[in-house]
């Protein structure tokens, strides 16, 4: 299990680094517009709901439905305490799923040959911000908490179908290399869009559009961050790895 | 035998194997941070599934 080792030693490194810098990032670009949002959320007037069918749907779609508590409550289960609290636990958030993406990453590169160095690895990183941020972003923006969503399932299942879908694409395009295999690469990335995410019955929502703008480029660019950071790291350590096996001509190159 | 390779000597339906270890190992823990419907779990990890766009509530 060298192979499996090797692997899960380059992610776990790379995963960390790679998500304490997201860490740092999220603290200071997407949490911030999270918690204003929630004062949004909170404020919202109920009887705003009570005459609009439109409203009403879109209230019915937090599965938490206590908008009348006071901050963001999420039913009356346990969570994090706000401040030091809930900062720990997005940081663990983002390390346990950094390693998991890192995981995913450097074990489909090796399939591709391994990543051979940090430019390599960046450009592996830029494909899976494309598969899991870029894609299902298009159809389903990041969103931010008090605004109107369709049904949960439905939003996972196409987010999930649409990282699939993406992912089997970019592979038919770069690593088959017939003109017939790249078409139907592009149409499977295609696809998903035509097919459409499912949306809300309205738009309509507490929070202002001007502060969504903001949540959407600041997601979306910490997580480019994010994944090329990552690609690249995994590049160097996997590098490294190799020299220290003591393949000289690696070390050299 | 790949010597560019992580693994220094494994034969490939080996090396295939322990690649699709890795990343199931991979698609299992995303999935658990980003999707486990665990009230505690989505509580945990809300701040971090909004900044991550994945869909949440």
């Amino acid at each position: 299990m060298t192979l499996f080792r090797n692997v899960v030693f380059v992610a776990a490194l790379a995963g960390l680094l790679a998500s304490l810098v997201m860490t740092g990032l999220q603290a200071w670009f997407t949490v911030p517009l999270i918690l204003k949002a929630e004062t949004y959320e909170s404020a919202e007037p109920v009887h705003d709901h009570d005459h609009s069918a439109s409203a009403g749907a879109a209230d019915a779609s937090h599965s938490h439905g206590h908008s009348h508590s006071d901050g963001h409550d999420h039913g009356d289960g346990w969570a994090p305490a706000d401040g030091t609290e809930r900062f720990t636990y997005t940081a663990l958030a983002n390390i346990v799923s950094g390693v998991g993406f890192a995981l995913l990453l450097v074990a489909v590169s090796e399939f591709a040959g391994g990543i051979s160095s940090w430019r390599v690895g960046a450009a592996w990183g830029f494909a899976g911000f494309a598969v899991f941020t870029l894609a299902p972003g298009l159809g389903l923006p990041p969103e931010l908490p008090g605004m109107p969503a369709a049904e949960l399932e439905g939003r996972q299942f196409w987010w999930l179908a649409t990282v699939a879908a993406t992912a089997a694409g970019l592979a038919l395009i770069a690593f088959r290399g017939t003109v017939v295999l790249s078409l139907v690469g592009l149409a499977l990335i295609v696809a998903p869009h035509l097919i459409g995410a499912p949306q809300p019955a309205s738009h309509e929502s507490p929070v202002p559009v001007e502060l969504h703008r903001d949540f959407v480029i600041a997601a979306t660019l910490t997580s480019l961050v994010f994944w090329v950071l990552l690609g690249g790291l995994a590049g160097v350590l996997r590098q490294r790895l190799i020299g220290r096996a003591g393949n000289l001509r690696d070390q050299l190159a | 035998m790949n010597t560019t390779s992580l693994g220094i000597q494994a034969s490939s339906t080996s090396r295939a194997m322990q690649l699709a270890l890795a990343a199931l190992l991979g698609i299992f823990i995303v999935g658990f941070v980003g999707f486990s419907p665990l009230e505690a779990a989505h509580n945990a990890a809300h701040d971090y599934r909004h900044s991550m766009a994945f869909p949440c509530h």
